[in-house]
This record gives structure tokens, sequence and C-alpha cells, in this order.
């Protein structure tokens, strides 16, 4: 099983590579040593998050505000967490709170999307390959810096977006619900984040609670009126 | 190392952990109400809308360039493909595409 975690991972690993070589450069060009950026690699593990406080960082920002910043942004997993929860096998209690450690959108991503429940060997096979190649990059970005061609680099920011929809397209063809759960969620993103200019983090949680709740209502309710007929 | 930076650091991780572990660890056996057990199993979609759209799109000021990976990363996936597949096409078409 931690052989098939490791497999479904390999996308993850590939697409966290230009971002975290990329994370390793920017941490240089802030001042940051080799060990200090190494260092938030393995203790953070969260890519959004580790890219703003950079920029905090450059700027001079105070510890509490960085640390706060970083919790708003990855208060999202808490419903991941939660979410996860729901599928995953009874597992020890410390093999689930060490794997835990791992769960980011995309491990997350996979481990829900996968077919039947979730053990924790698997999602250590999973967040191994996934946390090895995000430390490594890391450092080795700090090194050598992202010199990729620049437009391979343009063009591999978009495989974990490409993963995303890999994941999703399945259970839009299985299930009718999930098309009608990411379309409206990622609607009210929309709005949140280009109009009312919600941060991402919270604008993430908002529009999955709103649509997964909207839809289970909306479904409940069908079923209720079929069955009064 | 500065302890400064190392604080921060710190402080990131402690933060960043705490929300993935507890519901894992403290929700473990709460009988939930079914209509909020199935709010959670809606949660993976809901969440993969909201990763993609629009953050796709925006990747580049260029609109076409997450259109074009948007609608490939579709295609290929519709058609069958794992994930691996799916990622390794989207990076493809869209190098061609810059390199034009």
């Amino acid at each position: 099983m931690f052989r098939h975690g490791v497999k479904a991972g390999i996308a993850i690993a590939i697409g966290y590579a230009p971002v975290a070589l990329t994370f390793g450069l920017l941490a240089k060009s802030t001042g940051l040593s080799i060990i200090e950026t190494t260092l938030m690699s393995i203790i953070v593990f969260a890519g959004a998050a580790q890219y703003i406080s950079l920029n905090l960082i450059s700027l001079g920002t105070g510890a509490f505000e960085i640390i706060f910043t970083t919790f708003i942004l990855n208060i999202r997993h808490f419903l991941m967490s939660a979410s996860l929860n729901e599928k995953v096998e009874h597992d020890a209690l410390w093999k689930k709170a060490l794997y835990a450690f791992g769960i980011t959108d995309e491990t997350f991503s996979v481990a829900a999307m996968k077919e039947g429940t979730v053990s924790a060997s698997y999602m250590f096979g999973l967040i191994f390959i996934s946390y090895s190649s995000w430390v490594v990059n890391s450092a080795i970005g700090h090194v050598v810096g992202a010199y990729l061609p620049e437009n391979v680099q343009l063009s591999l920011s978009v495989a974990l977006y490409a993963m995303f929809v890999g994941l999703l397209v399945p259970a839009i063809k299985t299930e009718q619900k999930a098309l009608w759960l990411a379309i409206s969620s990622g609607l009210i993103n929309c709005i949140l984040l280009l109009w009312l200019h919600v941060p991402k983090g919270w604008a993430i949680v908002i529009s999955t609670i709103l649509s997964a709740i909207f839809v289970q209502w909306a479904m409940e309710r069908r079923k209720e009126t079929t069955y009064a007929q | 190392m500065r302890s400064n930076i190392f604080f921060i650091i710190l402080g990131m991780g402690i933060v960043t952990y705490i929300p993935r572990m507890l519901p894992l660890t403290v929700f473990h056996r709460i009988d939930l109400p079914p209509f909020w057990r199935g709010v959670l199993r809606n949660v993976p979609y809901a969440t993969l809308g909201a990763l993609i759209i629009p953050g796709m799109f925006l990747i580049q000021d260029d609109l076409w360039f997450g259109m074009l990976g948007f609608f490939s990363a579709v295609v290929v996936s519709w058609l069958g493909a794992n994930v691996m597949i799916v990622v390794f096409v989207c990076v493809l078409v869209l190098t061609v595409y810059t390199m034009l």
C-alpha cells in the first residue's frame, strides 16, 4: 500500500519540483541561508504560505504577523483534514497525527479521489514522495537557482493545475454531482477573490463550504420531492 | 542561523500543523448527522473546483495560456488518460504554445 501511495504521488512530486526550485531561488534572493530555506520546507511544507512569508520577511514584517498570515492561509487544511477523516481507515492515532503533517492541497486531492478507503501506509507513501520532492528541490533551488529555460518554467507552472483537472474529470464522468460542486465552488471563489478581494486561503474555505452545503441541500430536497410524488 | 528567522519558521510550522492534525485526531469516531457527513463527502470536489477556478486561468496575463492548458487537460483526462499523462500532455502543449 505504501507503494501505491508513492505511485500516486509521482505527479505531485513532479508538479512540486518547479515550485520548490523557484522557492529556493527566491529564498536565496530574500537573504535566507540554505539551512534556513531547507528548514522552512522541512518544518512548514506549505507552498503558498512559504512564498508569502519570503515577501513579508523581505519587507521586515514582524514574526507575529508572518505567523498569523500563515495560519489564515492554511486554515483551509482543517476542512480537508475533516473531509479526509471520513475516508481514512481506523489506524493508530499516532500514525494519523503523523501523516496529518503532510496534508496539502495536492496530497489531499489525490487521497480524496482515490477509490475506496485510505490507509496510513498509503498516506505515508503519498506524502513521502511529495515531501521529498518539496524539501530536496527547495535546497537545490537555493544552490543552483531555477535556471530552467523561461518557457519551460512557465509551462511547468501549469502542472499542478493539470493534475487537479486530471483528478476531477474522472469523478465528473461517474457522478454528475461532482460537476455541480466544482462549478459552483469555482464561481463563488471567483466572486470572493476578484470582486470582494477576500484573501486566497479564506476564499477557498468559504467557497468550498458554501458549495458543499448548497449542493447537499439541493440533492436532499430533490430526493424528498421524488419520494413525495 | 538567526534566532529570529528560526522562531518565524517554527511558528509557521506549528500554526500549519494544528489545522491539519486536529480533525484527524480529535474528530475520530464522532457520529455526524447524515447531512453533514454528506457535506464532508462533497468537500473534495468543491475544493478542486476552487483550486482550479480561477487560478488556472490567471497563471499568466495571457488568458489563452490558462485556457489552452485547461482544455487540453480536460480533453486528455476525458479520454481516460491517467493523471501523469494529463500533466505531461498539458505541459507539452503549453511549451509548444510559448515557443510559437
